[in-house]
């Protein structure tokens, strides 16, 4: 019956084709990823820009550019972890404007920086246990839980710290300022502690066992919790950890823009970092996709948005270009990782 | 009696347990905790801010509240499919524009300023609902990019009209009218939303779009499975919250006349919030209108509140928030917990004391163990699975029911032919051929059914009245069980329980309260009617000869009843045997006009004496695997002759259990005993010693003439 099978398979060269795709017969156009679709499109954007913006290609623009995509990066790989264990974390935002201006707001009261950080961590924490909690105890739906602890944590902070839109940063804390503005063979720091947290997150979801069990549950959590992880626990840790990032992308931001506005967090920043990790192929339904998915992600989206300031779109026109972005992203991710109706799961919105 | 166990008596007499278990059945128990928060909302923010309840300030409510409903709706369509929409508060904002544009800017008709703003409303739903239906999108995602898409179409064009907006003055009497006017002191606005809710109350609970959004929210592999065309519901369930929103939108801007860069910011949580607080789920397959429509006053009356309070806009923005997650939390805990509740709460067991004087088989006497049964033969072994009754009909073929919802035939004269005589689809049980030779049968979780002889199954009825305070709907018959008919042709049958399905009639001996009833058919009008309610479990009946009266038995009660349908007597109800030594079933004639009474099982002191501990009962059915639970022995019983008037003349017993332990029911037939088991593979056929070989079923129906001709004499006399 195989010998049988195998001639026919010989005698009609387009069955072999689909029979082994590993041999690389495939045309190459079917054998790309999203991400090394994306890849390519932030290319041809970046060279596009190059070519046509008189102000893209400048160094100035260029460090302006991986500024904006370390802070958006690093958010991005919050995101991925809470996305690829079957979540989302829309408090990241929040989290990180709250918990970085109730440090500076410590500060300001006497308390040495590294200790106001260190309560800023703190509160990362308490919020990450809050959201985590609610999530993998509760049951309640990840981006519901999210989306609705948003305000709630801006709320406290609104009523507890702000005091005026913005805030700036201490003048007496030196490493702060070599943080925002130093350059390492031409490089702003920010853009190394991206790189760094990026080796961080990658070993993480690589090496250790919580890493890899973030994988597990975001691929089947009933079988993961059948096989016997700790899924409740480890989704906790997830969102401890997103709410950990935020608040190191806070310090990076207060750093490079000497202070930071509250109203960061009406903006649909948290969306441009939904945009990153969508983007670079990370899929939403959890389980697939890495650090390199965000960076390539960030990459696009950095370059889209930078463009965008320099063509002096709008604000408004800028969201709206966002907006179809993230849709077209969307359906491509639809479209690639097809849901049919025997396969999807009820309640799952 | 002592005191203590007359106060459990009386309790379980007087305090409706089973309500409990019964109210957590209803699918609208779900609205009690968001109804319990509504008159606390209430309560709490009226006395705080009296100005709030005042007339204007009902006014001024009564108009949000309109708006608010009608988009808490639109919501909740979607959720209910399985969906969410968040970008209800942007389109919201963009149908404003639309109409105050058309209204104020241009000075179009209002009908088509209102045309145009549905299109926008049910075009942008469309968008929505082409992504996500068709496309299979992720509704939440979507929704919040098509959010932040269609509130930057809105900023980019509101700019250009807002000063026009403003300046403008709408030449319509009916556009002023439902801005400013009232009606019983409330604006038009409300009415226009009280009708509309109406009609989506109606399309949701009642017509099939409505139960298909429900069908593809609750489970879309099924719908799909099933033949919905769950891609296109899902996708007019975005086009109906576009449309909604869209009237909404046109109240709002008769409303307000004007619009500002925050109309409809942040809309998407607040009417969320109300949606899930009403008790719709997340996720799809429940929500309701009412739902809705409570969701949506508590949360304007909490935002209201807070707002007049003096709390800044993210404050009440953060308590919203709160709100919402502990609303979604109190709904999926409800909803894990409440079967489980309900498993824990459903059976509320009732005092019953039986009476201690009942005969015992051991001890001799009329009950004592024989071998009498063990000589029946037995026909149909393998053949038929739990024929519950049999029948024989005028040329003597036997009829049985069996497990399997068929009724089979034997053929006279040596029953080893066989043959499926009609299939039903429900267990059935007692059978009995009428005046026609039709074969009236009771089944099981259906009702009570005809078969002609012709093999026609024609259903005779499957509901009777709803008594009127009950809360489970006790219409449905769900366990029909044996039946008779009566001389004038009216078809008397015992429910045994409405509590309980077929599957779990032993669960309701753990009860043991009224939950049974006798229902009366009558062919004549096709009317059918409880004629004796609150009974324990009320098995077999035998209509008398006299026309106006009938024998039934109490299974858990162990006691034969008569019961006076009709004559002077009419309505009584009276004891003829009280201490039956076992749990009595069907119950035939004899040729000797006595009665056969089957037991199918005898008491035992320790259930007996459980029987009087309600609260031990409880404990045990909410404490112990059902499989570890006490249940009466119903594994052997025996045969007992009695007379009409009471009186047991023998008792007739299968010792050693070869043919025929546990006999439901028996029909004398031509000097034979056919006997049938629910638990059984076999018919027995037993020679009834000194019976007449004459005497069939069908031969009654010439003695009942003739009674019938003597009372007319004595009437005329």
């Amino acid at each position: 019956m195989t010998g049988n099978n195998s001639s026919t398979a010989a005698q009609t060269p387009a069955a072999t084709e689909v029979a082994s795709p590993s041999k690389g017969r495939r045309p190459w156009y079917t054998r790309m990823t999203q991400e090394s679709i994306v890849l390519l499109l932030a290319t041809i954007m970046f060279i596009g820009f190059s070519i046509s913006l008189n102000n893209f290609f400048t160094s100035g623009n260029v460090i302006t550019l991986l500024r904006s995509v370390s802070v958006l990066g690093m958010l991005g790989l919050g995101m991925a972890i809470t996305v690829i264990g079957r979540g989302v974390d829309l408090t990241m935002v929040a989290t990180m404007v709250v918990g970085i201006v109730w440090a500076l707001k410590l500060h300001d009261a006497g308390l040495s920086f590294n200790m106001a950080l260190l309560a800023a961590c703190g509160f990362a924490i308490v919020v990450g246990l809050i959201i985590g909690i609610i999530v993998a105890f509760a049951e309640i739906p990840a981006v519901f839980t999210t989306l609705a602890l948003g305000p709630v944590i801006f709320g406290i902070g609104n009523f507890a710290f702000f005091t005026e839109d913005t805030h700036n940063a201490p003048t007496d804390v030196e490493w702060l300022r070599n943080l925002g503005f130093d350059r390492i063979l031409g490089v702003p720091v920010s853009l190394y502690i991206f790189a760094l947290l990026a080796v961080l997150v990658w070993g993480f979801l690589r090496f250790t066992r919580a890493g890899r069990s973030v994988y597990a549950i975001g691929d089947n959590m009933l079988a993961a919790r059948h096989t016997g992880f700790p899924v409740r626990p480890l989704i906790v840790s997830k969102y401890v950890i997103s709410a950990l990032i935020a608040v190191i992308v806070g310090l990076i931001v207060v750093a490079t823009n000497s202070g930071i506005n509250t109203r960061l967090v009406n903006t649909t920043l948290v969306y441009d970092v939904l945009l990153v990790v969508v983007l670079g192929g990370i899929g939403l339904s959890g389980g697939r996709g890495g650090v390199r998915n965000v960076i390539v992600g960030t990459l696009f989206v950095g370059v889209l948005l930078n463009g965008m300031t320099i063509l002096n779109l709008s604000y408004t026109t800028q969201n709206f270009i966002k907006s179809l972005v993230m849709l077209i992203a969307l359906i491509a991710e639809t479209l690639l990782n097809p849901r049919d109706e025997q396969t999807s799961q009820s309640g799952d919105i | 009696m002592s005191l203590a166990e007359s106060f459990v008596r009386a309790r379980s007499k007087f305090f409706p347990d089973h309500l409990i278990g019964e109210i957590l059945t209803k699918r609208w128990s779900d609205n009690a905790v968001p109804f319990a928060a509504l008159i606390m909302v209430v309560v709490v923010f009226g006395a705080l801010n009296p100005n709030m309840f005042s007339a204007y300030g009902l006014f001024d409510l009564a108009g949000q509240v309109a708006e608010y409903g009608l988009m808490a709706i639109a919501l909740t369509v979607v959720m209910i499919a399985g969906g969410i929409d968040l970008s209800i508060g942007s389109v919201f904002a963009l149908c404003a524009l639309t109409m105050l544009t058309g209204m104020n800017v241009y000075n179009l008709p209002m009908s088509v300023a209102v045309a145009m703003t549905l299109a926008v409303g049910g075009l942008c739903g469309a968008v929505n609902g082409l992504l996500i239906g068709y496309m299979r999108l992720r509704a939440f995602l979507t929704t919040l990019v098509t959010l932040i898409m269609f509130r930057s179409i809105y900023e980019l064009i509101m700019p250009n009209f807002a000063t026009k907006i403003v300046l403008g003055f709408p030449d319509s009497k009916v556009w002023n009218e439902l801005g400013l006017g009232s009606l019983f002191g409330l604006p038009y606005a409300v009415f226009v939303a009280i009708i509309i809710a109406i009609v989506w109350h109606i399309i949701l609970s009642r017509s099939r779009p409505g139960w298909q959004m429900a069908a593809v929210g609750g489970s879309r592999r099924s719908a799909f499975n099933a033949g919905i065309k769950v891609r296109r519901v899902v996708f007019m369930t975005y086009v109906y919250s576009g449309l909604m929103v869209a009237i909404a939108a046109i109240l709002y801007g008769a409303r307000l006349n004007g619009l500002g860069t925050d109309t409809g910011i942040g809309l998407e949580i607040s009417v969320l919030t109300a949606v899930v607080l009403g008790g719709t789920t997340l996720g799809g397959g429940r929500g309701s209108v009412a739902k809705a429509m409570m969701g949506a006053v508590i949360v304007l009356i909490l935002q209201n509140g807070l707002l007049q309070m003096g709390l800044l806009g993210t404050t009440s923005a953060m308590v919203l928030g709160m709100v919402l997650i502990f609303g979604v939390w109190l709904d999926v805990r409800w909803l894990k917990n409440r079967h489980k509740l309900l498993n824990s709460s459903y059976v509320s067991p009732a005092y019953l004391k039986l009476p201690e004087d009942a005969p015992d088989p051991d001890k001799g006497g009329v009950y004592a163990v024989n071998d009498l049964l063990s000589t029946s033969q037995p026909l149909a072994i393998g053949d038929v699975e739990g024929p519950e009754d049999v029948a024989i009909d005028k040329d003597g073929n036997l009829y049985s029911g069996s497990r399997h919802g068929n009724i089979h035939r034997w053929l006279a004269p040596d029953y080893t032919k066989h043959e499926i005589f009609a299939h039903i689809g429900g267990g059935t049980y007692g059978m009995n051929f009428d005046k026609d030779g039709n074969l009236c049968v009771c089944v099981g979780g259906m009702g009570l059914y005809m078969v002609t002889p012709d093999r026609e199954v024609v259903k005779l009825t499957d509901e009777t009245n709803r008594s009127r305070w009950s809360i489970i709907d006790d219409s449905r018959l769900r366990l029909a069980d044996d039946l008779d008919i009566a001389p004038d042709g009216r078809i008397f049958f015992s429910e045994a329980t409405y509590r309980y399905s077929v599957h779990d009639w032993q669960v309701d001996m753990l009860e043991a309260r009224g939950n049974g009833r006798i229902i009366c058919y009558d062919p004549r009008d096709k009317s059918t009617k409880t004629v004796l309610g609150n009974r324990i479990f009320p098995n077999g009946i035998v209509c008398l000869p006299d026309g106006e009266s009938l024998l039934f038995c109490e299974t858990w009660a162990c006691r034969l009843m008569r019961f006076w349908y009709d004559g002077p007597n009419k309505g009584k109800v009276e004891a003829v045997i009280s201490n039956l030594p076992g749990y009595p079933d069907n119950i035939n004639r004899a040729s000797d006009g006595n009665i056969w009474l089957c037991l199918i099982g005898m008491r035992a002191p320790v259930l007996d004496l459980a029987m009087t501990r309600p609260g031990f009962r409880r404990r045990m059915t909410r404490r112990v695997a059902p499989a570890n639970w006490l249940y009466p022995n119903i594994n052997m019983g025996c045969l007992v002759k009695i007379t009409p008037e009471g009186e047991v003349l023998e008792a007739y017993w299968d010792k050693d259990c070869v043919n025929h332990p546990m006999p439901t029911s028996c029909k004398e037939d031509r000097g034979h005993l056919f006997i049938g088991g629910v638990s059984n593979n076999r018919i027995g056929k037993w020679p009834v010693p000194g019976a007449n070989p004459e005497w069939s079923e069908h031969t009654k129906w010439a003695t009942y003439g003739r009674a019938a001709a003597t009372k007319t004499s004595e009437k005329k006399a």
